[in-house]
């Protein structure tokens, strides 16, 4: 029966799925094909024998990166950044669009969102190179550190500032693009219930909370969602430019400890265990996440 | 309308500090550009904010310009921005009409899709994939191919094309038009917006990109851009660019040309960026309402 009607829809909607073919190929080979490659973190994987030929091992790679001396170290790292980007980094951009709608003067509020966004179209290879530059010691952060009496010294080199300076560059480069989403939804509240609030005597503050917040908190809760379920997720890119093994100690994570040891030293079985055990637990955050949502808020991904 | 007095504090407040957040996004890049033209020994003494150059000169950009690796880079940039979008918008509009239709697997397909957005085999199996089983290692698909689709782009694709009204298209089917006709005479034409959006977005992020470059090219010669200036900009290293100088010299004439050659680079996106950016603004809207 089901066939049947496949056969049916095949010829019927024959031009789509021609179409459609290029397409499911992609996912197929690109998405899904190293989904089921990752099978080799429960085998001792080399490139000679090839995935079938490669021993079994079971959790043996899992049960090595648990006992690793690196594991502390790495989540450590890894939940801090995304701890401090959660605290900082998420309510910046909210902030920054409440702000933003406030203002009146149309050609203003234009220049402050067209500056805003820009950083966001740099390449992370020029956006480190602002960092490197900036944090050196003759470098513009020193002159306002030491201009407030400190000494100056190679801020990148020591670990104790590692995670403040990728925080905050993270939020100099992304708080005005993250803040279009909030902007658009606030556009979205209806302006009568502004009338309305100003009727029963609401300031602009009190506008702000009862009308103004509650219009965008289902677009902040989605957003929430998303960002839990990419916790272990700290990107590699800005880390493994900026890091050195004098600041391994607080800049290491996850996703660099796999690019290290899988590309750098070819251990494709261990670290594909630490990527598929990072993919699985945020996986997880994100599911739960969701169905906490779904319960509690009635908001939802899926 | 008359405001009250705290609320006139407040716009006033709150315009002070949109303004110092906007000096403080546009600081570096001025800052950069004041560097680059100024003269090295100057710059290296000097610390501190930079409102003008020290002393001026524009030896930085000619040693930037006369450097072999950041032309050919700029080079080679190109060719791989201009493949790597073509292809992008080509997959990306063909499933996005496929995908805004209906036909029986469309729901299956649209799991299969999302779930990729939100789970994947990791680093090291796509390196496996692509370097290994693919044999990609070393040319430009490599860096083209395993991105040739992006599903949050794809997503917001497919939601603008929704908003196509279904009898337009379907009176071009009366007109006996195929699938393929109607993709290319009304539908193409109706989203010029949202493909325009997708060009920036894909462009941009071949521009940018170099983690791929890293780790599937091999020869120095087909370096894209990024390569090059990660090796000037974190690793420091300006000597091929300043030889003939004194050794002293050298580290000194280094400082000037990291400016100048992150003004290079960059240049291209802070030109287009004034005019597209509406634009893309749109394209985040789009997804953001209908989502």
């Amino acid at each position: 029966m089901m066939i049947r009607r496949l056969k049916d829809d095949l010829v019927k909607n024959k031009a789509i799925y021609i179409m459609l073919l290029p397409v499911v190929a992609y996912y197929i080979i690109f998405k899904y094909a190293p989904m089921s490659g990752a099978v080799i973190a429960f085998k001792d994987f080399s490139p000679g024998k090839g995935i079938w030929h490669s021993p079994w091992v079971g959790l043996d790679n899992f049960k090595d990166f648990f006992e690793s001396y690196y594991f502390w170290r790495i989540i450590r790292n890894t939940l801090l950044i995304s701890f401090y980007d959660l605290v900082f980094g998420f309510p910046a951009p909210i902030i920054l669009a409440l702000l933003i709608n406030e203002v009146r003067l149309a050609t203003f509020k234009r220049f402050v969102q067209t500056v805003s966004y820009l950083p966001h179209f740099i390449s992370t290879v020029v956006i480190c190179g602002f960092i490197v530059e900036f944090t050196s010691t003759g470098g513009i952060i020193n002159s306002i550190i030491s201009f407030f009496g400190g000494t100056r010294s190679a801020l990148l080199g020591d670990a104790g500032n590692f995670r403040t300076i990728y925080v905050s560059s993270q939020i100099w480069q992304e708080i005005g693009w993250s803040s279009i989403i909030y902007l658009a939804a606030l556009s979205g509240i209806n302006p009568e219930l502004y009338e309305a609030a100003k009727i029963d005597g609401a300031g602009r503050w009190k506008q702000t909370l009862n009308v103004t917040l509650p219009g965008i908190t289902s677009i902040i809760v989605i957003l929430l969602i998303l960002k839990t379920g990419s916790l272990l997720d700290v990107g590699f890119e800005k880390i493994i430019l900026l890091y050195s093994p004098m600041t391994y100690e607080t800049a290491d994570v996850i996703s660099s400890f796999v690019y290290r040891m899988g590309i750098g030293a070819n251990d494709y079985s261990f670290t594909t265990a630490v990527g598929l055990f990072q993919s699985i637990i945020n996986f997880v955050l994100l599911f739960s996440a969701n169905s906490l949502s779904r319960r509690l808020s009635g908001n939802k991904i899926w | 309308m008359r405001l009250s007095l705290p609320e006139r504090a407040f716009s006033v407040f709150n315009g002070l500090l949109l303004m110092l957040l906007a000096v403080g996004t546009l600081y570096p890049f001025y800052h950069v550009l004041m560097a680059s033209f100024s003269d090295s020994k100057q710059l290296i003494a000097h610390s501190g904010v930079l409102l003008r150059p020290l002393g001026f000169q524009l030896d930085a950009y000619q040693a930037v310009l006369d450097n072999p690796n950041i032309l050919n880079g700029y080079r080679n940039t190109i060719v791989i921005v201009v493949t790597g979008t073509l292809i992008n918008l080509i997959m990306t509009t063909v499933a996005a009409y496929a995908l805004s239709r209906t036909f029986m697997l469309k729901n299956t397909l649209l799991m299969m899709i999302v779930f990729t957005m939100f789970f994947s085999g990791g680093l090291i199996p796509n390196f496996l994939l692509v370097n290994n089983f693919l044999h990609m290692g070393g040319t430009y698909w490599a860096l083209i191919l395993p991105s040739a689709i992006n599903s949050w782009n794809l997503i917001v694709m497919i939601t603008s094309m929704r908003s196509i009204p279904e009898s337009l298209i379907e009176s071009a089917r009366m007109d006996g038009a195929g699938e393929f006709r109607v993709l290319l005479r009304i539908v193409v034409p109706l989203s010029m917006p949202v493909i325009s959006v997708m060009l920036l977005y894909y462009g941009v992020a071949h521009w940018n990109s170099w983690f791929q470059a890293l780790l599937y090219l091999r020869d120095r010669e087909t370096f894209p851009l990024q390569l090059i200036l990660r090796e000037i900009l974190i690793f420091k290293n300006t000597e091929s660019m300043s030889i003939g100088a004194g050794v002293g010299d050298q580290e000194a004439i280094g400082e000037s040309i990291r400016y100048a050659t992150i003004m290079v680079a960059t240049l291209p996106i802070l030109l287009v960026y004034p005019f597209l950016q509406k634009y893309f603004v749109k394209g985040v809207m789009v997804g953001a309402i209908k989502e």
